[in-house]
């Protein structure tokens, strides 16, 4: 093995390199893949995209009453 | 096709807008304003943090209990709760983690009483939380010529903005995340789809950075291939 990231090595770094969590050496190693590597770069995209569609999700919402029932405890507490 | 990456820190500023999603509700006021209007009974401040983070809270007691129902239980006793111990709220933590550490603590309880099926003892990664993401067959073996690098190169993804696909995908990842290791689960559904920092989930969860991260990294690949493999069949020519 050579200084060289393979492709299989490099997808299991993907999330530790966007939190920034890679030591220098091997972030320089990631990067100078990707550079060269169409595949990695473009997995590496499609992990960003699956992201921010993650992001995207609406969440269901709390029932109506659940929250003012818990208004209703919450007046109840500071009645006093 | 997608620019080349060539300043080596390019590629995380990128993604600070991701992370920097406003779904924590931008909108609200500094935590000790709201501590300080909860403590003096303004029940407009109350309705507001309701609002904000009830619809993720409920995300995320999902995945300990086994119905909704008892996961809008799981969130109301943990507002219960909230109420209860206000007075004793220092500031160590950000306000949302300490709210967040009485659902997990409130919604592993109740996880236990159902004896769902994983124990909840640990949010250690363990046997399917290790190994490779990426099925080894997509990478060139030993005796070719380029080993551990692609066979053939992903898919390029179709854009699906605007299109009715992009409704379709929502209901896709979320069948892809009911689909993950529940584990696993709660931390995309932390870190992702709730958009909480790094930090704020392992103090939430009591994970370190290291082990948040292979659980994280495993439910994001799970993911992106149930998208690939979803866009490969939905596109005709799923090809480059």
């Amino acid at each position: 093995m050579t200084d060289e990231l393979g492709c299989a090595e490099l997808v299991e770094l993907v999330t530790a390199f966007l939190d920034g969590a890679l030591d220098a050496d091997t972030e320089r190693r990631f990067i100078e893949h990707l550079a060269d590597c169409e595949g990695c770069e473009r997995y590496l995209d499609q992990f960003r995209q699956t992201i921010s569609a993650l992001g995207r999700l609406t969440p269901r919402a709390m029932p109506q009453d659940a929250k003012q029932r818990l208004r209703a405890a919450f007046r109840h507490r500071h009645a006093g | 096709m997608p620019v080349r990456l060539r300043e080596p820190r390019t590629p995380l500023t990128g993604v600070g807008t991701v992370y920097s999603r406003p779904v924590t509700g931008d909108a609200l006021p500094p935590a000790d304003v709201l501590v300080a209007a909860l403590r003096a009974g303004d029940e407009a401040a109350f309705a507001l943090l309701l609002d904000a983070w009830s619809g993720s809270m409920l995300r995320l007691a999902r995945s300990f209990v086994s119905t909704d129902h008892s996961a809008e239980e799981v969130v109301q006793d943990t507002w219960l709760a909230v109420l209860r111990g206000l007075y004793g709220f220092e500031g160590r933590s950000s306000l949302r983690t300490w709210v967040y550490r009485i659902l997990v603590n409130t919604a592993k309880k109740r996880g236990v009483r159902e004896k769902r099926v994983v124990p909840w003892t640990s949010l250690l990664p363990e046997g399917n939380d290790h190994g490779a993401t990426v099925d080894p067959s997509r990478f060139q073996g030993r005796g070719q010529r380029y080993p551990g690098h692609w066979q053939a190169f992903p898919h390029a993804w179709p854009s699906t903005e605007g299109t009715v696909l992009a409704n379709e995908l929502s209901a896709v990842i979320a069948e892809a995340l009911r689909a993950l290791p529940d584990k696993q689960r709660v931390v995309i559904t932390l870190r992702d789809v709730d958009g909480h920092s790094s930090q704020d989930v392992c103090e939430t969860l009591g994970i370190t950075h290291a082990n948040q991260r292979v659980l994280l990294h495993r439910a994001r690949a799970a993911v992106r291939a149930r998208l690939a493999d979803y866009l490969a069949t939905a596109t005709s020519e799923g090809g480059r």
